[in-house]
C-alpha cells in the first residue's frame, strides 16, 4: 500500500524542471474543434423531456391522458343523446352501432356518460393538484424560509393534520356542505396540501444555504422574491411529480365517495356513479355498464402513475448521463 | 428515546383533540335537527327529545359534555338505534371491520414482501417486470372495481367462491383480496426499490465474499435495513385500508363498522357519526403512533445514536 500512495503522490506534482524543451511544441490551430460542444446544451426542461421521451411506458400514459381530455371536452358534445336521460325503451342494450358503448338501466347512452364522467374526473383531479400546489408552496416555502420557531410551529401543526385520516375529514365535510362537485375539491384539498407543504419545506430548507441565494440577499431583495424567484424554480421537479401523483389519488377519492353515494348525485355521471349503479350488473350480465367505467376509471389511475413515476425520473438531476 | 415517545404521544392527543372538535363543530352546523323527520310529535315531545340528548343547552356546554363522553369512552345513545348506544354498536360492528382489516393488512404486508424481494432479485429479469406489473395494476385499480370483479368471475362465473357476507374462512377470501391488492402493490414497490439500494451496499458485498448462502444475504443483512420504508408507510397504509372497508362492506355485505358509519351519515345520526368518528380517528391515531415508536425501536440508526449519548 505504501508503495502505491508514493507512486500516485509522485504522478500528481511532476518535476517540471527536467521536462527537455524539445517536448514543447504548439498545438495544431483547430478552432472548429475547440469550439465544438460535445454535449449539446440543454436546458433543464429540454433535458428531461428528453428523458421522459425515452420512456415508453410514461409516453403512452401521456398520449391517453390527452386522448382522454380531448374526448371528455368533445365526447358529450359529439353525441347525439345526452347525460341525463334517455327513453326507458332502449334500457339495458348492449353496445352497437347507435350506442357504442350500450346503454343503462334508464335507456341513458354509457358512451356519452362515460366522456362526462371523464370530465368530472379530470377536472376533481386537476383542480385538487392545482390548490394543494399553491397553499402547499405558500405554507412549505414560509415555513421552509423562515425556518426557527415559525418552521417549528408550522411543521407541528402538519404533523397534527397528517394524523387525521383524510377520508374521514371528506366525508365529514360531505355530511355537512351536502354532495357537490365543490364540496368535493375543497374536502379534498382541506387535507390534501400537507405532503405538498412537507416536499416543499424540505427543498426550501436546503437550497436556501445556496450562495446565490445569499448574493441575492445581500442585494436587499424581498423574501417573497426569493422564495419566487430563486427557490421556486428550483424545487419544481419535486412538486411537479407530487401534482401528477395527486392526480390520480383526487380521482380515485372522487370515484370511491361517488360510489358509497356521498359524491356525484344522479342524473349526472360520475365513473364512481356509474360503477355504484352498475353494481346489479353482475348478476343480470350487463356486463359493459360496468366494464367501461371501471376500464377508464383504471386506465386513468394507470396513466397519471406511470407518467408521474416517468417524471420522477426524468426530472431527478442525479439521473442525468 | 423515552423523548421521542413522549413527543410522539403529545402529538397523538393533540390529534385526537383536532378531530373530536372538527366533528364536533362540524356536525353542529349541519342546518337540521336529527328529530325534522319525526311527525306529529307536538311541541313538548320535541323539546323533551331535544333535552334528552342535550341539543337545548348552550354549544360550549354540549362541546364539554362531548369531550367529556369522549375521556370517558362513552358515545351515549344513538339516536336512530334508539334501543342500542353508540359503544354497543360499535361493539358489534368493529370486531369485524377489525378482523377483515388485520387480515388484510398480514396478507398485504407479507405478499408485498415477498414479491418486491423477488423482483429485486431477479433485477430487470421476467420475474421483475411480471412483479412490477402486476404492482402498478394493483395502484392504478379501485379497490371497489376489483372487488366487483372478483365476485363476477370467482363467484358468479366459476362458482368457487362465495360472494358476499362474512362467516367462515372461505367468505373472507375474496374481500380480503380486493382490499389487500392495493397495499400490497405499494409494498411491493417500495420493498423492491429500498431492496435494490441495499443489494449494492458494501456490507452485502463483504458478506457475498465470507460466502454465507444467498438466503441468508437476503434474509438476515439486506432484508432487515431493506424493510425500513415499509415500516414507515404503514400507518398511512393502515388508514387507506380502513377507509377502503367501508366500500367493500358495502359490495361484499358484511356486517361490520363501516355500514353504521354511512348509515348514520345518511340519517343524521350525531352521537352515532361522532362516536364512529371519533373511535376511527383514536384507533388510526393510536397505530400511527405504534408504527412512529415501531420505527424509533427498529432504526439502528437511533439505535446508535443512544448508545453514543450513554
Amino acid at each position: 500500500m505504501e508503495h502505491l500512495q508514493e507512486k500516485t503522490k509522485t504522478d500528481h506534482s511532476p518535476d517540471t524542471r527536467n521536462i527537455p524543451d524539445e517536448w514543447f511544441r504548439p498545438k495544431a490551430k483547430d478552432i472548429k474543434s475547440a469550439e465544438q460542444v460535445v454535449r449539446p446544451s440543454l436546458s433543464y426542461w429540454q433535458d428531461a423531456w428528453q428523458r421522459l421521451s425515452k420512456n415508453k411506458l410514461a409516453m403512452g400514459g401521456l398520449l391517453f391522458l390527452i386522448f382522454l381530455s380531448i374526448m371528455a371536452i368533445f365526447g358529450p358534445v359529439l353525441s347525439p343523446y345526452t347525460v341525463q336521460d334517455g327513453p326507458l325503451a332502449t334500457q339495458n342494450q348492449p353496445p352497437s352501432l347507435n350506442h357504442w358503448f350500450g346503454t343503462d338501466h334508464l335507456g341513458r347512452d354509457v358512451f356519452t356518460r362515460t366522456w362526462y364522467g371523464a370530465r368530472i374526473s379530470l377536472f376533481v383531479g386537476l383542480m385538487a393538484a392545482l390548490i394543494d400546489f399553491f397553499i402547499g408552496v405558500i405554507y412549505g416555502g414560509i415555513a421552509g424560509y423562515r425556518g426557527g420557531k415559525v418552521d417549528n410551529v408550522m411543521m407541528r401543526v402538519i404533523e397534527i393534520l397528517y394524523g387525521l385520516p383524510y377520508l374521514l375529514v371528506v366525508i365529514l365535510l360531505l355530511v355537512v356542505m351536502g354532495p357537490s362537485l365543490l364540496t368535493i375539491i375543497i374536502a379534498l384539498t382541506v387535507t390534501g396540501w400537507v405532503g405538498m407543504a412537507r416536499i416543499v419545506r424540505g427543498q426550501v430548507l436546503q437550497i436556501k444555504n445556496y450562495e446565490f441565494v445569499l448574493a441575492s440577499k445581500s442585494f436587499g431583495t424581498k423574501p417573497f422574491r426569493i422564495i419566487r424567484k430563486n427557490l421556486l424554480p428550483n424545487t419544481m421537479g419535486p412538486i411537479i411529480v407530487q401534482m401528477t401523483l395527486t392526480v390520480p389519488t383526487a380521482i380515485f377519492a372522487e370515484a370511491f365517495l361517488s360510489f358509497l353515494g356521498l359524491g356525484i348525485q344522479s342524473p349526472y355521471a360520475s365513473w364512481g356513479v356509474m360503477a355504484d349503479e352498475s353494481l346489479g350488473t353482475i348478476l343480470s350480465g350487463h356486463w359493459w355498464r360496468l366494464f367501461f367505467p371501471a376500464f377508464f376509471i383504471s386506465a386513468t389511475m394507470f396513466a397519471f402513475n406511470v407518467l408521474g413515476d416517468g417524471l420522477q425520473d426524468a426530472l431527478d438531476p442525479k439521473l442525468r448521463r | 428515546m423515552a423523548s421521542y415517545i413522549i413527543k410522539r404521544f403529545l402529538i397523538m392527543i393533540m390529534t385526537v383533540l383536532v378531530i373530536a372538535t372538527l366533528t364536533f363543530f362540524l356536525m353542529h352546523a349541519i342546518p337540521g335537527s336529527p328529530f325534522n323527520e319525526e311527525r306529529g310529535t307536538n311541541d313538548v315531545v320535541q323539546a323533551n327529545l331535544e333535552a334528552h340528548y342535550h341539543l337545548n343547552e348552550p354549544i360550549y356546554i354540549q362541546y364539554f359534555i362531548y369531550l367529556k363522553s369522549i375521556a370517558t369512552l362513552d358515545f351515549g345513545p344513538s339516536i336512530k338505534h334508539p334501543t342500542e348506544s353508540v359503544n354497543e354498536l360499535l361493539g358489534r360492528g368493529f370486531p369485524i371491520s377489525f378482523e377483515l382489516g388485520m387480515v388484510t393488512i398480514i396478507v398485504a404486508v407479507l405478499s408485498g414482501i415477498v414479491l418486491g424481494v423477488l423482483a429485486a432479485l431477479k433485477h430487470n429479469g421476467f420475474i421483475d417486470y411480471l412483479a412490477m406489473a402486476c404492482a402498478v395494476l394493483g395502484i392504478s385499480i379501485p379497490n371497489f372495481v376489483l372487488a366487483t370483479l372478483l365476485i363476477q368471475k370467482m363467484a358468479v362465473d366459476w362458482e368457487l367462491l362465495p360472494p358476499a357476507t362474512w362467516s367462515s374462512p372461505m367468505h373472507m377470501i375474496l374481500p380480503t383480496m380486493a382490499l389487500a391488492t392495493g397495499p400490497m402493490a405499494i409494498i411491493a414497490r417500495l420493498t423492491r426499490s429500498s431492496m435494490l439500494e441495499v443489494l449494492t451496499q458494501d456490507y452485502i458485498k463483504t458478506a457475498k465474499a465470507k460466502g454465507l448462502k444467498p438466503y441468508k444475504i437476503v434474509i438476515k443483512h439486506a432484508l432487515k435495513n431493506a424493510l425500513m420504508p415499509v415500516v414507515t408507510i404503514l400507518g398511512t397504509l393502515l388508514a387507506g385500508i380502513l377507509t377502503g372497508t367501508f366500500v367493500i362492506e358495502k359490495i361484499f355485505a358484511i356486517p361490520g363498522m363501516g355500514r353504521y358509519f354511512i348509515e348514520a351519515i345518511n340519517q343524521r345520526d350525531y352521537p352515532l357519526i361522532m362516536g364512529t368518528t371519533v373511535f376511527y380517528s383514536f384507533f388510526l391515531v393510536f397505530m400511527l403512533f405504534l408504527v412512529d415508536i415501531a420505527y424509533g425501536v427498529l432504526d439502528p440508526r437511533i439505535k446508535l445514536h443512544k448508545k453514543e449519548s450513554d
